[in-house]
């Protein structure tokens, strides 16, 4: 029984060092073909492309309806205490700051991190990745390299034009729902939103994109299994990097806050 | 040790042995693949054959042994010094893996497009390697999904064409194709080999294969249990070959499906 716990808790604690070294070797791999090998720019794009343009739509439709809600739950505790015309700071600062890059970068994994783990998956069980490495062509230049870049690069855009539409949610709502002074709504978001809080919501942002497509890749690189595999790799890629980007988000921000 | 005996060596196999988890895939392959030839390697599935051929190419690691190609030991070989190595090669996949994203130009093209190379220089190399494998310009811009299983083993083969391999090593060319297209594709493999004077080696079931080989080396539990000229296989006594070739049930080889053997 005792021999069977030990077992158990050995083995466990070599697998995640395994998989964790595995993780970590790949970037260092990716990092290094980055900087060693020349960027294929047209691909570059088109996976900026895939993974920020396509995913517009779903990243402003969260982000709105974040920026609606937050603004009827702020006016539910504010109205108790008098505050309705810090709404507008309220739910500026918390689509900045949080949900903006949270949530778009919540949204883009469940779209764009799991297709990059299917499609690379895809490619690894159909020998189309083998085929390439025969070909002498760089797996990484070809395939890691572009989608993190991308993912990096396009994060902070989608995060933006997600903290936009929050707060034009949250300014409709406030208006022409709650019937709240637009000028109060305005004037708390122009006197509390500092440059800098949008600043530490962007860099957010792009650091997300590297974790989900840091994630996305791996994952796809090591599917194994078949069609099975492929579905087992492309979950698998949407919880680890949904928990790295919610795991993360804490200690950026407490790093950014320097708290 | 397998040897061929009037022509060079071209890739020759020292005591290769490949383990997957405790278990032993390749226990001690040796084969010598002569220049210029097509060698064929038979063997039932699950044997390993595909595995040997990854090994030669170098997407697969060996446990331990040798493969010398050119009498240079690749397996000692890192970096740029294999990759000049593994120019010499050309792979042909068994389901031909090319890239769905990608056009038959495109994929044909892809090590010369990869390499910076303009359309107006890579489009009439394609043609040309196009043409080489008996299909029509229109399939240009067609995605291998519009393909059949034959056209698609030609735009593999195409592909690997592209960069002037000596060594072409086809996993199972005619799995899954009509005796029809499988004849097409054994001629055009012929015809390559012959036109081009490239070392082929290729793992087959199909029987009709030997008609086109010059070499039959048949792998079973993991080692080469014959080498030998295509042309007397059906003569041979080796009761490997003699039980296989003919599919008969009794013999050497267990009619249970062969899965990896501890090397015990």
């Amino acid at each position: 029984m005792i021999i069977t716990f030990v077992n158990f808790v050995g083995k466990s604690a070599l697998d995640i060092c395994s998989i964790t070294g595995e993780f970590t070797l790949f970037l260092v791999k990716a990092v290094i073909t980055a900087f060693t090998s020349q960027l294929k720019v047209a691909k570059t794009f088109a996976q900026m492309n895939r993974i920020g343009v396509e995913s517009l739509s779903i990243v402003l439709l969260t982000g709105l309806f974040t920026g609606m809600v937050l603004a009827l739950q702020t006016y539910i505790g504010f109205q108790r205490v008098g505050g309705e015309q810090f709404i507008g700071a309220i739910v500026a600062l918390g689509l900045i700051r949080e949900l903006g890059p949270v949530l778009t970068a919540l949204m883009v994994t469940g779209r764009a991190g799991s297709a990059i783990t299917a499609e690379i998956g895809t490619m690894i069980i159909t020998e189309q990745v083998d085929a390439l490495t025969t070909l002498r062509i760089n797996v990484f230049q070809y395939l890691v390299v572009p989608r993190i870049l991308a993912s990096t690069f396009i994060l902070p855009f989608l995060a933006l034009f997600s903290m936009f539409f929050g707060i034009i949610g949250g300014y409709i709502v406030c208006v022409y729902v709650l019937e709240l002074s637009p000028e109060d709504y305005e004037t708390s978001i122009r006197n509390y939103v500092e440059l800098t809080d949008i600043k530490g919501g962007l860099k957010k942002a792009a650091v997300f994109g590297f974790i989900l497509s840091w994630v996305g890749t791996y994952k796809g690189m090591y599917t194994h299994g078949g069609a099975r595999g492929v579905g087992i790799a492309t979950t698998q890629s949407v919880v680890a990097s949904s928990i790295l980007i919610l795991i993360t988000n804490y200690f950026l921000t407490k790093l950014l806050e320097h708290l | 040790m397998m040897k061929a005996n009037t022509h060079k060596t071209k890739i020759k196999i020292v005591d290769l042995q490949k383990e997957f988890d405790g278990h032993w895939v390749s226990r001690g392959i040796n084969l010598d693949i002569p220049e210029g030839l097509m060698t064929v390697i038979i063997g039932r599935s699950g044997e390993g054959k595909s595995v040997l051929l990854k090994q030669v190419i170098g997407l697969i690691k060996p446990t331990s042994g040798h493969i010398f190609v050119d009498g240079v030991d690749i397996t000692t070989l890192s970096g740029n010094e294999l990759n000049e190595c593994y120019k010499k090669f050309g792979y042909v996949f068994q389901f031909a893996a090319l890239l769905d994203s990608l056009n038959v130009y495109e994929n044909i093209g892809i090590t010369l497009i990869e390499n910076g190379m303009p359309y107006d220089e890579v489009l009439p190399i394609v043609k040309e390697k196009l043409k080489l494998v008996q299909l029509s310009e229109d399939t240009l811009e067609k995605y291998p999904s519009e393909l059949s299983g034959g056209m698609r083993k030609r735009v593999g083969l195409a592909r690997t064409l592209v960069t002037n391999p000596e060594i072409i090593l086809y996993d199972e060319p005619t799995t899954g194709l009509d005796p029809i297209t499988s004849r097409v594709i054994h001629e055009l493999m012929f015809d390559m080999q012959k036109k081009l004077k490239i070392t082929s080696v290729v793992i087959s079931h199909d029987v009709e294969t030997f008609k086109y080989a010059d070499k039959v080396a048949l792998l079973h539990d993991g080692i080469i249990r014959y080498f030998g000229d295509a042309k007397t296989i059906w003569e041979s006594d080796n009761p490997y070959v003699y039980q296989f070739i003919r599919g008969l049930t009794e013999g050497p080889i267990t009619k249970e499906i062969p899965y990896f053997k501890d090397k015990a």
